[in-house]
């Protein structure tokens, strides 16, 4: 596909400016429709038993006493459900390498594998009523032995996550490039360790939540849904419970955060789906946020066992990496999470060879997918980190080593060597990791901190600097696409399946369209995150949807525009040259008042009945695309932070986090750089803070925001972005996705600044989160050892 | 379940209901009244997004019930821009700040910071930033927000009032 405006019609007027998203006004007074907002007559309330239990058989179920209870409408059971809905979810993305398939029931049957499984659905009058009722439920379970830590879970004799299953291995994954006996020959120097992260969650602060109607007289089922992917959503509902597809939609109104574990299919709904059918009438169902400690998605329990080979120079020659990846106890996203992350260890680095042995392993805790950073932050944790370890091996400046290591930017486009996850080769298709370091290490002082670092210690104060980079795979294929309308009243709409929670997706669509057609952003309305808008769609992950549905929308309005200039033409008896278009008006140049309206000439393109159109006019003032990005393209940055930490205490205070950043052109720095702040300060808590705990019979013990610490105002500091625009060569606007590059690095640096700040204790971090209370054991530790 | 009656006002308006004595005034305000710009993040105090003033001060809503509201005025983020429906100095700010993302803890936000602004016309960061330390947001990483409430205390001082620090 050739893949340049080569009309370079556009004026720019909107594409790069930082402007003000239109949709805040609703937002800031409280009219937002969030789906807990949505109120229908009639409407009944949802609440789900959970199972306590990590590991169980059931035994029975009494729910008679619940039944009894005034206002409730339906208890639901696994047997309740219609066949389609007694099978467990589809696996989406299937893989050869999956030995082991084991998705989700709608509600179990006979075993539950996780605390939080959904058991029964009771249905009443109120939310109120409904928890009552669900208390009144008696389960008889037959607890059964769990697994919890990952590792201990591949030994023999392990307890077994699924009873059925002979072992605890869901899919073994050799990923191997380049010759790694020549680089692990004698004369290298081989580095290793082992790291690990723990898990997290996503925590957007509006929990999941879906509201289903069912409208009898068409058979026509929708649903609202607080999610990701509306087409994914609806795609599954149609399996599950095996509906005509063309009488299904899911709309996402307002989303008050994602960050992931949004994009799956959940079974609440549908539960809701099936109730609201059954029952006929509207039924809600809004998650606690307890319920989303323990059953919304997770992520980032891993570890990493990795050795790197180097020349007594520091250059790298290849990586030997074994890695298990805990799953929790249900297959979602089949072997993406991980396979993301063993391939984006290589980073911005030439890395000659690299041996991967993977491990996917179910364990009896909450099931994973993709959390904002999607297994990169571990693969970046793990590849810094023994950089780090490397360069001081080899008495390197931790800068110099990376430097020396960099792909450059005339290697550009760069095939890394690895297999990606579409199955094609992996290929950087641009970017200049050097400048983008160097920009980020200017920005931050790097040269001068030995100064203030030896300054510091003479106050007493222990100070420490780090670094890492990323490279990000983004705006992940097939496809998101767009339609771009001019109406009959000569507005312009846009419409679109994707579905954004809080990116601005409406202001920065508005932005590229306007430019197309020469107008202002409040002659433009967008229809997003309706199933009914356009035929097909995937979903708002992977930074993708700029890329996706921007040039979707690019590509349209183009087109749009080629139709105005034509059938005004035609009307006005011109050339297309001869014509000029602004503020939804199109006019021979020169002659402002031989000129016809966007409302003239859509309701001429809407045609009068019975005439026939003339040669070479079209119906319909409109056009749909679907941009197909032919790969990823690549985003990378480099986090710098300089940090102190109290010896007392091991509380870091962050004195300074710059992010240099390249996502290719900027349509709204505006929202670009919010997306940069606010997924640093995600990242500050993967670092730091959020550590969801499990003790070892797989029962939670952080379900509520006093146990498990999310970042507050004080834990996040004004974070100095700059960015750089390599633009993609993959795509006509030439954008990259920028929402998860701010929590890629930030484990890593942050926890190398600490490291940095301690060096005359010589302990090296291997772990995340580094809370204050796990830096004081570790401080504590290695005072005693050293003293003794 | 007992019902209570209880007279409220809420944005300058009267309201009359039977409540629930367990309702809470989240629930109250949100699924009686209809006005839903008031958010349940977390139901259990940490979040801040169901903030509101009971007469000047800022309360959870989620740990209040709604009799104890009784006889009290509410405002919520529904009331606070002005009447011809323009936006506050504060929301003002906030948009031009890209103080918010999903929207979902900003009203939360706007309530815990006009009752700041009322008590404190010069805050510096810190002191915003404290003001905030119970309210948590997972999208824009706190700065813009902190940079819109110093914006707004500085147009509401007006041209000539001193600057905070």
């Amino acid at each position: 596909m050739e893949i340049v405006d080569s009309k370079l019609l556009a004026k720019q007027a909107y594409i790069g400016a930082r402007t003000l998203r239109t949709e805040d006004p609703a937002l800031l007074k409280g009219q937002g429709q969030f789906v807990d907002d949505i109120k229908l007559y009639n409407i009944l309330h949802a609440c789900v038993l959970r199972s306590p239990h990590a590991h169980a058989k059931i035994l029975s179920i009494d729910t008679r006493e619940a039944l009894r209870l005034a206002g409730v409408h339906a208890v639901y059971l696994h047997k309740d459900l219609p066949a389609s809905a007694q099978k467990r979810l589809p696996l989406n993305t299937p893989n050869a390498a999956i030995t082991l398939v084991m998705t989700q029931e709608i509600l179990a049957s006979s075993e539950v594998c996780y605390v939080g499984e959904p058991v029964a659905f009771v249905v009443a009058d109120s939310r109120y009523i409904a928890e009552d009722a669900c208390a009144l439920i008696d389960v008889d379970y037959d607890i059964l032995q769990a697994t919890s830590d990952c590792a201990d879970a591949l030994k023999d004799n392990a307890p077994l996550t699924h009873s059925t299953a002979k072992n605890n291995l869901i899919a073994k994954l050799p990923l191997s490039y380049g010759d790694i006996d020549r680089a692990f020959a004698p004369s290298s120097i081989v580095v290793k360790d082992v790291f690990s992260q723990n898990r997290g969650s996503a925590h957007p602060m509006e929990t999941r939540g879906y509201v289903a109607e069912f409208h009898k007289a068409t058979s026509q089922l929708t649903v609202w849904s607080a999610g990701q992917a509306p087409h994914l959503e609806k795609k599954t509902l149609i399996d599950m419970l095996d509906w005509d597809p063309e009488k299904i939609r899911i709309i996402m109104n307002d989303v008050g955060g994602g960050f992931g574990p949004k994009a799956i299919f959940y079974p609440e709904e549908a539960l809701v789906a099936i109730a609201a059918w059954n029952l006929n009438r509207p039924v809600k169902w809004i998650e606690d946020r307890r319920e989303h400690f323990l059953s919304g998605s997770q992520e980032r329990e891993q570890y990493w066992n990795i050795a790197l080979a180097l020349t007594h120079e520091g250059k790298i020659m290849g990586i030997k990496l074994q890695m298990i990846h805990d799953n929790g106890a249900y297959l979602q996203w089949g072997v993406i999470l991980p396979y993301i992350g063993v391939t984006t260890t290589p980073g911005p680095y030439v890395v000659p060879a690299m041996d991967v042995d993977l491990k996917m392993v179910f364990t009896n805790k909450g099931p994973t997918s993709p959390v904002r950073g999607a297994g990169r932050p571990q693969a970046v944790f793990a590849m810094e980190r023994i950089l780090d370890k490397a360069a001081q091996m080899l008495s390197m400046d931790r800068a110099r080593i990376r430097e020396i290591n960099f792909v450059q930017p005339e290697q550009m486009p760069y095939n890394v060597g690895f297999i990606y996850r579409d199955g094609k080769a992996m290929i950087y298709d641009s970017g200049d990791y050097p400048q983008c370091q160097q920009l980020a290490l200017d920005k931050a002082n790097y040269e001068s901190f030995p100064k203030r670092k030896e300054k510091a210690r003479t106050e007493g104060r222990h100070i420490g600097i780090g670094i890492a980079n990323f490279v990000e795979g983004t705006g992940l294929g097939p496809f998101e696409g767009a339609t771009v309308r001019i109406q009959q009243n000569g507005r312009v709409t846009i419409l679109t399946a994707a579905a954004a929670q809080g990116q601005g997706h409406k202001t920065t669509f508005m932005q590229i369209c306007a430019d197309q057609l020469g107008i202002d952003l409040d002659l433009i309305d967008v229809i997003a995150a309706d199933t009914n808008a356009i035929s097909m769609g995937i979903g708002t992950f992977a930074c993708r949807i700029t890329v996706t549905t921007g040039n979707s929308v690019y590509l349209a309005a183009q087109n749009v525009r080629d139709k105005v200039y034509s059938l005004a033409a035609f009307l006005l008896q011109c050339e297309t040259s001869d014509l000029e278009m602004s503020n939804g008006l199109v006019n021979v140049k020169g002659e402002p008042k031989r000129s016809k309206t966007f409302s003239d000439l859509a309701r001429v393109s809407q045609g009068i009945p019975g005439f026939s159109f003339p040669k070479g006019v079209t119906n319909g003032l409109e056009d749909t695309q679907y941009f197909l990005p032919s790969q990823a393209a690549y985003c990378n940055g480099t986090a710098v932070v300089e940090l102190e930490v109290d010896m007392g205490t091991g509380q870091i205070q962050i004195l300074n986090y710059v992010m240099g950043h390249d996502s290719g052109k900027l349509i709204n720095p505006l929202i670009v750089d919010g997306q940069v702040q606010g997924a640093v300060a995600h990242g500050i808590g993967n670092a730091t803070l959020e550590w969801m705990r499990y003790d070892e019979q797989g029962q939670p013990i952080t379900t509520n925001f006093g146990e498990y610490l999310l970042p507050a105002s004080h834990d996040v500091p004004r974070v100095s972005v700059v960015h750089l625009e390599t633009p993609s060569p993959l795509n006509p606007l030439g954008v990259k996705g920028a929402g998860e590059g701010g929590t890629i690095p930030a484990a890593a640096a942050i926890i190398s600044a600490i490291e940095n700040a301690l060096d005359d204790a010589e302990i090296f971090l291997k772990d995340t989160p580094m809370t204050p209370q796990r830096l004081f054991d570790i401080l504590r530790k290695n005072k005693s050892s050293t003293h003794h | 379940m007992d019902n209570i009656h209880i007279k409220v006002s809420v944005n300058h308006r009267t309201y009359e209901r039977d409540v629930d004595s367990r309702c809470t005034l989240g629930d109250f305000l949100r699924h009686d009244l209809g006005l839903t710009g008031t958010h349940y993040g977390c139901e259990h105090g940490v979040c801040g997004a169901c903030t509101v003033l009971l007469d000047t001060k800022s309360v959870r809503s989620c740990l209040l019930l709604a009799v104890q509201a009784n006889g009290k005025k509410i405002t919520t983020v529904e009331g606070l821009a002005h009447k011809d429906g323009t936006l506050s100095v504060l929301q003002q700010a906030f948009t031009e700040c890209h103080a918010l993302q999903c929207g979902f803890c900003t009203p939360g936000m706007l309530t815990t910071l006009t009752e700041l602004l009322a008590e404190n016309p010069s805050p510096t960061e810190a002191q915003v930033k404290s003001a905030i330390s119970g309210n948590l947001c997972r999208c824009t990483g706190y700065q813009p927000i902190v940079d819109a409430t110093i914006l707004a205390a500085s147009r509401l001082r007006g041209p000539l009032s001193p600057s905070p620090q």
